[in-house]
């Protein structure tokens, strides 16, 4: 019943959503949940350079998305509270890459697939992109795991044990720049931070270890991506946003049970 | 060889200096503690010597191989962060189960690891600090207000704690705290710092520092002098004092 496409779109959206769920955690836990957004936003600015310099996409995407995690680490500790500096990134990138994308003149961009993105579309080629840069994320997270759960707690902490927490935060930045390289196809700009946030605070309610934390929010996440194909399949609703509309639906389910438990 | 020697230290944020020109250095097996007025620099200090600052000016030696065991001032986990405290003494890595349970057996709170972190009393959690910085084997235990929050029979036990860790394991203290008449009495050497070094000595010879004086006025050495007859008296008296401090 199901087409080829849509197993490939099953495959991409299961992808994204276990390289996704560990950051996600690490970026709820660092109340860095506008980072996913600012990177993404700013990967409209490479879509568009990309498109205009006629290099590929995802190395555009990637470029930039790099630039703006450099910055943010930078930035950040100078003064300006961390969501104060992701919101004026965010929002001004956005704001640049889709005025960037309108003086490209001759050029057509269907800048609604770059927003929204659209998985129904993921070739063969872009889903070995998918997981070969999950892997590479979930690897280089799993590699600095404990020295990165150490800093979050407290960089003090962190120092006290011979760890850099800078570095450690460069780790992160990288890794999420990559994400959302390899995720803007499948979900688009628009909802790379709701699938980078919503499991991993769906999953909040049902761990008592930070790792059994990160686990649960790839289950929530792939279990979104099946759902919501499936949803968006029989319901002939869009892809992308079905997806994350499962995610918020499980974490709504998710918080009620824990509330429920504490009453009882 | 000490274990750490502060030269000539210059700490600034920006603009502003927040310590100039401190030197010291803690010998291995010794009490030292830090006062000051609040923004004297203290916790600078502290963050300098772990290596959390970067300095402007001086340098900072720290014996080979040394090992720190740090309680921060404040530390507040988030909420939407599930931990048990046996997972946080493990971070970041390479912590036996038996030690686990031996560094909470030593920081006065066994029984704890399979709790959330969150859902420690604020005795508890400190403890659970303690736990985790002597969990190391440190040479150095470094602790800044590390009995805030606590109330005064407990903040004195905590002190005890620390005096009993010391024997047991022969580490280093170097601490900051505002309760000076407990300070005074488990220090083996005392530095008073307001930006720079204003003195330093034995717990006796700061409290009748002018500089000290000038400082903390004659109020706290009143408490000194308290804690000086609290000294004569092996038997516990502790609450009586308590109230006459008040």
């Amino acid at each position: 019943m199901l087409e080829d496409f849509m197993m490939r779109a099953t495959l991409a959206g299961i992808g994204v959503a276990f390289a996704a769920a560990p950051l996600g955690c690490l970026v709820v836990w660092r109340r860095m949940a506008y980072f996913g957004e600012a990177t993404a936003h700013a990967a409209v600015l490479g879509v568009a350079l990309s498109l205009a310099l006629s290099i590929s996409v995802f190395a555009g995407a990637m470029v930039v998305a790099l630039l703006m995690a450099f910055t943010v680490n930078i930035l950040s500790g100078r003064g300006y509270a961390m969501d104060t500096l992701l919101g004026v990134l965010a929002h001004s990138s956005l704001a640049f890459g889709l005025v960037a994308v309108s003086l490209l003149s001759g050029i057509r961009i269907d800048l609604m697939a770059y927003l929204f993105g659209d998985i129904l579309a993921v070739s063969r080629t872009d889903l070995a992109v998918i997981w070969g840069g999950g892997a590479l994320v979930i690897a280089l997270i799993g590699w600095r795991w404990s020295p990165l759960l150490t800093a979050t707690l407290n960089s003090d902490l962190a120092y006290a044990s011979g760890i850099d927490p800078k570095r450690e935060q460069l780790v992160l930045t990288l890794s999420l720049a990559i994400v959302v390289a390899v995720a803007i196809k499948v979900v688009g700009v628009l909802l790379i931070a709701a699938l980078l946030v919503i499991p991993a605070a769906a999953a909040r309610p049902l761990s008592r270890t930070p790792e059994s934390m990160a686990f649960v929010a790839g289950a929530i996440g792939g279990l979104s991506a099946v759902l919501g194909l499936w949803a968006a399949y029989f319901l002939d609703t869009p892809a992308g946003p079905s997806i994350v509309c499962i995610a918020a639906l499980i974490f709504a389910g998710t918080s009620i049970l824990s509330a429920l438990q504490t009453n009882i | 060889m000490s274990l750490v020697e502060v030269e000539d230290l210059s700490v600034a944020y920006g603009a502003q200096t927040v310590l100039l020109r401190v030197s010291m250095r803690i010998e291995p097996g010794e009490i030292v503690t830090i006062v000051g007025p609040n923004g004297s620099g203290k916790t600078s200090l502290l963050r300098a010597i772990i290596g959390a600052v970067t300095p402007a000016k001086g340098r900072i030696i720290r014996a080979a191989g040394l090992r720190f065991g740090y309680v921060p001032q404040r530390l507040h986990i988030d909420p939407t962060l599930p931990i048990t405290v046996a997972r946080f003494l493990q971070l970041p890595g390479g912590v036996a189960p038996a030690d686990i349970a031996k560094a909470l057996l030593e920081a006065g709170v066994p029984n704890l690891s399979s709790r959330q972190m969150s859902q420690l009393s604020g005795g508890q959690f400190q403890r659970v600090l303690l736990a985790r910085a002597l969990i190391g084997k440190p040479d150095l235990l470094l602790l800044d207000e590390a009995t805030q929050g606590l109330d005064q029979p407990g903040s004195a036990a905590f002190y005890r704690q620390i005096e009993a860790v010391r024997l047991s394991t022969g580490c280093a203290v170097l601490m900051i705290s505002h309760e000076l008449h407990v300070v005074m009495s488990a220090s083996d050497r005392v530095i008073c710092i307001n930006g720079h070094v204003c003195c330093e000595g034995t717990p006796a010879i700061v409290a009748n520092a002018p500089e000290y004086r000038a400082l903390f006025g004659t109020g706290t050495g009143g408490a000194f002098a308290l804690y000086q007859h609290d000294h004569d008296h092996d038997h516990d008296h502790t609450h009586e004092h308590n109230e006459a401090v008040e």
